[in-house]
């Protein structure tokens, strides 16, 4: 090599200058990382360290008028895990099932809630029972990402009693995490599904508190509490509803097991919603927390359906119940007052075209509208019917909001069947040949025919009666109560009608087996048509008449007479305002 | 002339570094979930005074006893990695390859990290036998093969980091005997060529400019073609054979390159790596208290990644002061090379200093993503008891050749 001492000096420069830069490109390159992006990383080390737990708030307690609980929370466990990978979740629930039991559907399902949100830990026992729990808790060191919190668990102290209206809880499917509506619900999450606990999810939730727990790079929980300050969750409110949990339970003993029958009891003053019970009945205590397949195998097969609310989804022709309408119709358009009589007197039937029966085959003969309706004859509410015309009857129908659901503050509500005009619906269903006018008029001026009603909607239409022609919104739960003038008629022809109607629970009407001992009870009994099976029953009705407190409507499936559903409709009308006053005798 | 007293800044300086590193293999066992890395610490420990110890024997070796031993410690190194190659085994991330040699199931070292040092001898040895430098492609044959062979070797077990050290060195040594810059370009183009073959675009200029450099350099008529044509291979041919192949024989190819690296999993690291010393900002998250690292994120933390843990826990200043340090050892080592009294043992001095500059632009690139994952340790930081003793005896070669070299004893100088 070439050693003389100057060309050697001068590599040595070239080297400490190639050194130089490449020691100030690389703190550069460190000082890029460390001090300009440091926050970049820092967010990054901070997030791959800790992960969310989220603590459940306790979903708002639901109670009745006089504050008896209706829902509340009981204390419950939930077991999550923490993991890395999907394929890492299934190994160690594998390992857990050989102390607890863990079907595979169970694995599967926490890996679906994995995928969802994979740094969320995975829910694997959303409400593990406590001997579980205890197994858990003693292996806790073997498996340090094991999540175990207290979880409030809803309960329903009055379960089956209050299964029509108060719906029930359970994890959020991934159908209602693609809703809008749920756009801030993350996947494990428990949510209202039916009934109140749906339609008030927003007061009931609550707001999920967190808590961060620290993980090594394989997941495992290394730092439980205080890796980092925790959000506490917050309570919701409670719920106060208009439903009396007292005469709920009379109803249920009314009903018991056996009828197939829904009950709605409403304040006709403010719509307040008493009473709401749909027979058979279910419990919803077994379906928080997801519902066991044999039970829920059990309740849809049962052909009484006991998952089908005969209150508010059940839909019905109204029969006799609907007189009412008509009258209220022909008393308004000023074409027949409570005391007039019609050309023709009931002879058993009335011919138009064809030969209409009246349900009494005797007669009933000449008698007034007060009559008619007390003794609910055919022939004479044909001829009003006819009087009316097949205009004023839809007219008048969607005048009394009888093509509306009712409005209560319950999801699923059937819309009620009714024609909406009088020319084309049944030209489009009939064809312009297809149908007359007069028949059709005819059969709407009973309650058959091109008419279907949900229970809860009838009761709304009673409210008007039992009130100053004003229909109450069925609320369930306290609220400014809403009420819509449906009818134009004077008090004296409002107090003629409901005087009328305690005809008919009168030792002169058709539901003279229903009456009480001092009360007296208006309303109309319905016998709906229903072959080759058993008419069903009907009972719409109110008490006081002189001054209702309360509008009961009733519908027995298969109950052959109107007066079956009026008897059960007197007893909670007789429960209620019996209850109601007694506080007042003591006071005096 | 020899001065009785060892160069104190050289021992100074890497026993600063040495401290600071077994702090930090220190500090990578402090983790949440304690393993065996917790006590490696005391055993780095241990090397550490065993190396100093062969540091000052190795001292006392003159420079021409090296010169006269340096043939036989190269034809011995070349036959235990011939013996590696038969009955090697792997180790921690790179469990595929033959780098260690196993002798009755006990690990007796990496005869590679030996090779470092004899090659850089031999290679010195080889260049100041030459009255002048090589000045042609074909001068440089001695050299290349002192150099090749046992590359050959190496990568055959395979080991790319080291390979890439070698090359490290046989440029430097090339450099500093006085290789013309231009020569050195033309070696080095068919790499470059490989490197820029990505974009056609870029290769075109580069392959200009070497056109340009060899009728400037004039090499012989056969080099100057050999050198165009080789060119031609690796920045056209190679890229399309390449791509010809099926991305898993691609990866296959580049994991026999080196078996450390798994795409996927080593993608990993060097994100957590850079995490790590990110998050450490100015002044770090304090001794033994960086969170990637006590919670595993980062990986091989007492060995490749050590720097990743003083980036975490010390922040920009420790890094500073652990590169500044570097600077430092490389700066003396460069005097102590430029005061040499003679061409072998200047060159020596070069090589082991260049061998050492691989190393730590390599592991700490790679820490930061700039350098690709080869799995090589860093100098006095990186756990490991023999790559502890190659450093030392290096620096006891250095203060050896610094004795024997001129200029006042530096004790007298302070």
């Amino acid at each position: 090599m070439s050693y003389h001492p100057n060309e050697v000096s001068r590599r040595a420069t070239v080297a400490r200058v190639l050194l130089g830069v490449g020691f100030i490109a690389l703190t550069s390159a460190f000082f890029r990382a460390q001090v300009m992006r440091n926050k970049e990383y820092l967010a990054q080390a901070e997030q791959n360290r800790f992960r969310e737990v989220p603590l459940a708030a306790p979903r708002g307690i639901i109670l009745d008028r006089n504050g008896r609980i209706i829902a509340e929370n009981l204390p419950g466990y939930a077991v999550s895990l923490l993991s890395p990978s999907a394929d890492s979740l299934r190994t160690a629930m594998r390992r857990l099932s050989n102390i607890i039991p863990i079907t595979d559907d169970q694995v599967e399902a926490a890996v679906r809630r994995w995928r969802k949100n994979p740094t969320r830990p995975a829910v694997i026992l959303p409400d593990a029972p406590f001997d579980v729990v205890a197994v858990l808790e003693e292996r806790r060191v073997e498996n340090p990402s094991l999540i175990i919190q207290s979880t409030p668990k809803r309960y329903y102290p009055d379960g089956p009693a209050v299964a029509s209206f108060v719906g029930y809880t359970g994890e959020i499917t991934e159908r209602e995490l693609a809703d809008t509506n749920y756009s801030d619900y993350k996947p494990g999450q428990q949510i209202g599904k039916g009934g109140l606990e749906r339609s008030y999810e927003a007061q009931l939730r609550g707001k999920e508190g967190v808590r961060y727990v620290e993980v090594d790079a394989r997941g495992r929980v290394v730092r439980d509490a205080g890796a980092r300050a925790e959000e506490e969750p917050q309570a919701a409110s409670r719920l106060t509803t208009n439903i009396d949990m007292d005469l709920q339970l009379f109803v249920m003993s009314l009903l018991g097991d056996s009828l197939r029958a829904g009950v709605v009891a409403i304040e006709p003053t403010s719509g307040a919603v008493l009473a709401l019970h749909s027979a058979p009945t279910f419990d919803p205590n077994r379906f928080v927390g997801g519902i066991p397949a044999d039970y829920w195998k059990e309740l849809n097969t049962d052909p009484r359906r006991p998952l089908y609310n005969k209150v508010i989804q059940g839909r019905y022709p109204p029969a006799s119940t609907w007189k009412l309408a008509t009258s209220a119709m022909a008393m308004e358009a000023g074409l027949v007052q409570l005391d007039d009589h019609m050309p023709q007197p009931c002879t058993g039937g009335y011919r138009y075209g064809r030969y209409f029966r009246c349900w009494n085959h005797k007669g009933h003969g000449d008698i007034s509208l007060r009559q008619a309706i007390e003794q609910s004859c055919d022939v004479f509410f044909y001829q009003v019917g006819l009087k009316l015309g097949l205009s004023r009857m839809v007219a008048g129908g969607l005048k009394l909001k009888m093509r509306e659901r009712s409005g209560v503050d319950l999801p699923n509500e059937t819309q009620p069947q009714f024609p909406p005009d009088a020319q084309n619906y049944f030209n489009e269903r009939y064809g312009t040949r297809g149908w007359v006018p007069g028949s059709v008029a005819l059969n709407l001026s009973i309650g058959q025919g091109e008419n279907a009603q949900t229970l809860i909607n009838m009761a709304r239409f009673y409210t008007a009666l039992a009130t100053d022609g004003k229909a109450a919104k069925p609320e369930i739960v306290t609220r400014n109560p809403e009420r819509v003038q449906i009818m134009n008629l004077t008090e004296p022809q409002m107090l003629g009608l409901r005087l009328a109607m305690a005809g008919v629970v009168s030792s002169r009407g058709t539901a003279n087996s229903a009456r009480i001992e001092g009360i007296t009870v208006a309303g109309k009994t319905g016998t709906a048509q229903n072959p080759p099976n058993p008419d069903h029953a009907w009972f719409m009705g109110f008490a006081p008449a002189e001054q209702p407190k309360i509008v009961v409507g009733v519908f027995v499936e298969f109950g052959e007479h109107g007066y079956v559903a009026a008897r059960i409709a007197t007893k909670v009308m007789e429960h209620y305002l019996k209850a109601v006053t007694k506080p007042l005798v003591t006071t005096e | 002339m020899t001065k009785r007293i060892p160069d104190v800044p050289l021992v100074l300086i890497a026993l600063a570094l040495s401290v600071f590193g077994i702090s930090m293999v220190y500090s990578a066992g402090q983790t949440d979930t304690m393993t065996f890395v917790a006590g490696l610490w005391k055993t780095q420990s241990v090397w550490f005074v065993i190396a100093v110890c062969a540091a000052f024997a190795a001292s006392t070796a003159s420079v021409r006893f090296l010169d006269w031993f340096t043939p036989y410690a190269y034809v011995i190194t070349i036959l235990m990695l011939l013996l590696t190659l038969a009955i090697g085994s792997g180790a921690g991330t790179a469990a595929s390859s033959k780098s260690w040699l196993v002798i009755g199931g006990v690990r007796i070292g990496q005869p590679a990290e030996l090779a470092k040092i004899t090659v850089t001898f031999m290679l010195a040895r080889v260049l100041a036998n030459r009255r002048e430098p090589p000045e042609s492609l074909l001068e440089l044959w001695h050299p290349a093969l002192v150099v090749g062979v046992p590359w050959v070797l190496i990568m055959l077990q395979p080991d790319l980091g080291t390979g890439i050290v070698f090359i490290g060195i046989f440029f430097a040594m090339l450099f500093w005997s006085g290789v013309n810059w231009r020569l050195l370009l033309l070696i080095a183009s068919p790499a470059i060529s490989l490197v820029l073959a990505f974009s056609t675009r870029l290769w075109g200029a580069w392959f200009l400019l070497l056109l340009g450099l060899v009728w400037l350099y004039r090499p012989y008529l056969l080099e100057g073609i050999a050198l165009v044509c080789i060119n031609v291979v690796t920045g056209v041919v190679a890229p399309i054979l390449w791509e010809k192949l099926a991305p898993y024989q691609q990866k296959r190819l580049l994991v026999f390159l080196d078996p450390s690296i798994d795409a996927k999993a080593s993608g990993y690291h060097v994100i957590q790596s850079q995490v790590a010393i990110g998050s450490g900002g100015w002044f770090g998250k304090g001794f033994t208290l960086g969170t990637q690292k006590r919670l595993n994120f980062v990986p091989e933390q007492e060995t490749d990644f050590i720097f990743a843990v003083v980036g975490e826990e010390l922040g920009f200043i420790g890094v500073t002061l652990a590169l500044t340090l570097f600077l430092a050892l490389f700066m003396r080592a460069i005097r102590i090379s430029s005061r040499a009294n003679d061409p072998f043992a200047s060159l020596i001095a070069f090589g082991l200093l260049a061998s050492w500059l691989v190393h730590v632009i390599e592991n700490v690139g790679m820490t930061l993503n700039l350098m690709p994952i080869t799995g090589i340790p860093l100098p006095f930081f990186s756990y490991g008891g023999s790559f502890m003793l190659a450093s030392w005896l290096s620096v006891g070669v250095l203060m050896r050749i610094s004795r024997e070299g001129r200029g006042r004893g530096d004790l007298a100088a302070i």
